[in-house]
């Protein structure tokens, strides 16, 4: 008898053995045919202008190589690790330990970013990319209203990100305005523009409302481009006024920022202030955010977000929460660009394309949207990510696009999920995947 | 009028490419439900295929024009098909019953893939090729102005129509397109009856990516380049095509590929070139409020 089970299992092991080369196997040939063209001949116009072609096919065979092996450790480690989405059962001991460690570490990262300009003073590039990841938090956290609580997909974000830009960057430059009286009025007029294209979808859902939104986008991105008598064209905007200590300069003369403290100067002081700055905006985004979700506005929200038609059947006025919605995400986008115009000082189409949206969404979505604190994380993990990859920039988008759709597979709902309603009747149940049907708002 | 006449003739060459790159978004979302964002960046490849296949020929020494047309229409259908099979093995199908967003945004990361894919493998700059087909007819002529339709242009109107009919008979005729319009009524009675609801999706996606490969081939042979970031507009001028026809029709997909490529060609003509692009946007932001199910669409119901 034993022998009998040991053959079979001997048998059955052969077997998968044998499942796991095959499928390797065909991964491989799969691979050779869609790389033999793209990879192995590589086309360049030649010193005459006419193409020439030659041959790379060393590489096209380490890269079939990469998927044969590749293919065969994902299949064992399948295997090993039996069907994706088991839970593991936590000891009770560890979860009291995990759950204070939940609690406990927001405030932690919260005073350790209030203390990052003190400890990396000298640094002055963990400076940049701080306040560079910051910027993208406050973007997160805004984009996050739209998406993460009402649902509605929204691929334009950085429309609203370019009006305030250009507001604060045109208005600075043609009329003198200063930075603090630019910044609510960048606000202002991207929720207006947030408004405006918030009338037309409000019908939309979707799939329809992304690829809406998406288009919106590039119109914006178009208009500017092309509108060269007022936004300078593919030339962008140069000049734009630095930021002041309400009022005082962080100049080296008498009357600068360093002076009149009667410290040395130091051009840090300014990106110290920057960081400040935008520390403050993400954090009053985060905290009116937090705030409507008490709010009724809020409340609906998250409901217009699990279901349209129940919505309103209660009585809900889908315009306005749609309208309000898109507003207060597109005017948090609107102060972050012109925070993101007086730090850089110049910009230009360029920084406004598809792809920032994207990033934004994606961070919004690695963090699970609706959350917070996720959405922090995850904007400093993707920021970070690609700062690791500064000097391979080609393979940042690629990798980039591969780690979307990976995360997409293995985690569709965020690295940390947070979609629970804020108010629910008697206990609060998980959302199953079947019942959550975002996007359809 | 003869500028009109030319404009028109130009316009349904355009139009053309783009019903065919259409078609492949209306059968995705008739059967799937999910708009393939990747498929613009799939025509993209096509066009990469084709120039590379054309300068191998060109340069084994191969000179007569329609044979070396054939040969790349066939290599870069057939390799463009295994992108879009791998596309939607890899992207979509693990996700085909998550939440409704996922596949869209799976989608976005393939088509991120497949654009810097090629501009890492094939380079950044755009790659010009001497025009293949040369020659032409003057149809018109008054007021020193020549109404011209090139040989060029015959052949991608001309291929274009035979595909549609081979594609046509494809869907209304065989077993294959019998078992795509039952998924697109309903997948699970589909399964029922003993048909194979993976193989026809992968079917599915493997003639639109082939479609867009023939696209991308009329557009390497008609405007004579191709570079990485062309599949973004074209994907979503085609998509728009798709919606103006009614999405999940096909008739409709290729109705609205002539509508849109007419639309723009006209739009480039009498009022901006530069504002091209925002016409065809703005396009598809009017016709999804007041038309959203298109000309030839049915209407959606809306079940709770």
């Amino acid at each position: 008898m034993a022998v009998l089970t040991s053959d079979l299992t001997q048998a059955s092991r052969r077997e998968a053995i044998a499942f796991i080369f095959k499928k390797a196997f065909i991964s491989a040939l799969v691979a050779l045919v869609l790389f033999s063209l793209m990879i192995g001949i590589r086309t360049e116009a030649g010193p005459t202008g006419q193409l020439i072609y030659w041959t790379r096919f060393d590489d096209l065979a380490i890269i079939v190589a990469v998927v044969f092996v590749g293919s065969i450790v994902v299949e064992l480690l399948r295997q090993w690790w039996g069907p994706v989405g088991i839970a593991t059962a936590v000891p009770p001991s560890v979860q009291r330990t995990l759950d204070f460690a939940g609690k406990a570490f927001p405030p932690l990262l919260l005073i350790f970013a209030f203390l990052v300009p003190v400890i990396f003073y000298d640094q002055r590039y963990l400076l940049d990319l701080s306040i560079l990841v910051l910027t993208y938090v406050m973007l997160g956290w805004g984009l996050n209203v739209v998406v993460g609580l009402a649902g509605l997909l929204d691929l334009g974000y950085v429309a609203f990100y370019a009006v305030g830009a250009y507001s604060y960057a045109l208005l600075s430059t043609n009329f003198g305005l200063s930075f603090w009286m630019c910044l609510p009025l960048a606000g202002i007029l991207a929720a207006c523009w947030g408004v405006m294209l918030g009338f037309p979808v409000l019908r939309l859902r979707g799939d329809y409302l992304a690829i809406v939104t998406l288009a919106f986008g590039e119109i914006i991105r178009l208009v500017i481009i092309n509108w060269q008598s007022l936004t300078g064209g593919p030339n962008g905007v140069s000049g734009i006024p630095r930021p002041s200590f309400f009022g005082i300069p962080f100049t080296r003369g008498d009357d600068g920022f360093a002076a009149r403290l009667g410290i040395e100067y130091s051009p840090t002081h300014r990106i110290v202030f920057l960081f400040y700055v935008i520390l403050a905006l993400a954090l009053l985004t985060n905290w009116v955010t937090i705030r409507l979700r008490r709010l009724p506005i809020g409340r609906a929200w998250e409901a217009l977000r699990e279901d349209e038609v129940a919505c309103r059947a209660l009585g809900i006025n889908i315009t306005t929460t749609k309208l309000t919605a898109f507003a207060t995400g597109a005017m948090f986008g609107g102060i972050a660009g012109a925070f993101f115009a007086t730090r850089q000082g110049f910009i230009s189409p360029e920084s406004f394309t598809f792809q920032e949206s994207a990033l934004v969404l994606a961070i919004v979505v690695l963090g699970g949207m609706g959350s917070q604190l996720g959405v922090a994380l995850a904007a400093i993990a993707l920021i970070g990510g690609f700062e690791l990859f500064r000097g391979f920039d080609q393979y940042r988008m690629l990798v980039f696009g591969m780690a979307m759709v990976l995360l997409m597979i293995w985690r569709p709902r965020g690295l940390i999920s947070h979609r629970a309603p804020t108010v629910f009747l008697k206990q609060n149940t998980a959302i199953s995947a079947e019942l959550a049907r975002e996007g359809r708002g | 009028m003869d500028y009109f006449a030319q404009q028109l003739i130009n316009g349904i060459v355009l139009g053309s490419i783009y019903g065919l790159i259409a078609i492949g978004y209306t059968m995705v979302y008739g059967i799937v439900g999910m708009i393939n964002f990747a498929h613009g960046d799939i025509f993209m490849i096509g066009g990469f295929i084709a120039l590379i296949t054309f300068l191998i020929l060109v340069s084994i020494g191969l000179t007569t024009v329609p044979l070396i047309l054939l040969i790349v229409l066939l290599v870069s259908m057939a390799i463009t098909s295994l992108y879009g099979w791998t596309v939607e093995r890899i992207a979509y199908r693990p996700l085909r019953h998550s939440f409704r967003l996922a596949p869209m945004l799976s989608a976005i990361g393939m088509s991120f893939v497949l654009m810097n894919f090629s501009q890492v493998s094939q380079g950044a700059r755009v790659k010009p090729i001497p025009p293949v087909i040369t020659g032409g007819y003057s149809l018109l002529e008054s007021n020193g102005f020549v109404v011209r339709l090139s040989n060029a242009q015959i052949v991608v109107v001309l291929t274009t129509v035979v595909l549609l009919a081979i594609f046509t008979w494809l869907v209304s005729r065989t077993r294959l397109g019998r078992d795509m319009r039952a998924c697109e009524q309903d997948q699970t009675m589909a399964a029922l009856l003993g048909v194979d609801v993976d193989r026809t999706i992968s079917m599915t996606f493997l003639i639109g990516a082939a479609l867009a490969a023939v696209a991308g081939m009329m557009y390497l042979l008609y405007y004579g380049l191709v570079d990485f970031y062309m599949g973004f507009i074209a994907g979503i001028k085609a998509f728009t095509a798709a919606v103006l026809g009614g999405i999940g029709s096909l008739p409709g997909a290729m109705l609205g590929g002539l509508l849109i490529g007419l639309i723009e060609t006209m739009w480039s003509a009498y009022f901006s070139v530069e504002y091209k692009d925002v016409a065809a946007f703005s396009i598809l932001i009017v016709v999804l409020i007041f038309l959203p199910t298109g000309l030839l669409g049915r209407p959606e119901v809306e079940k709770v």
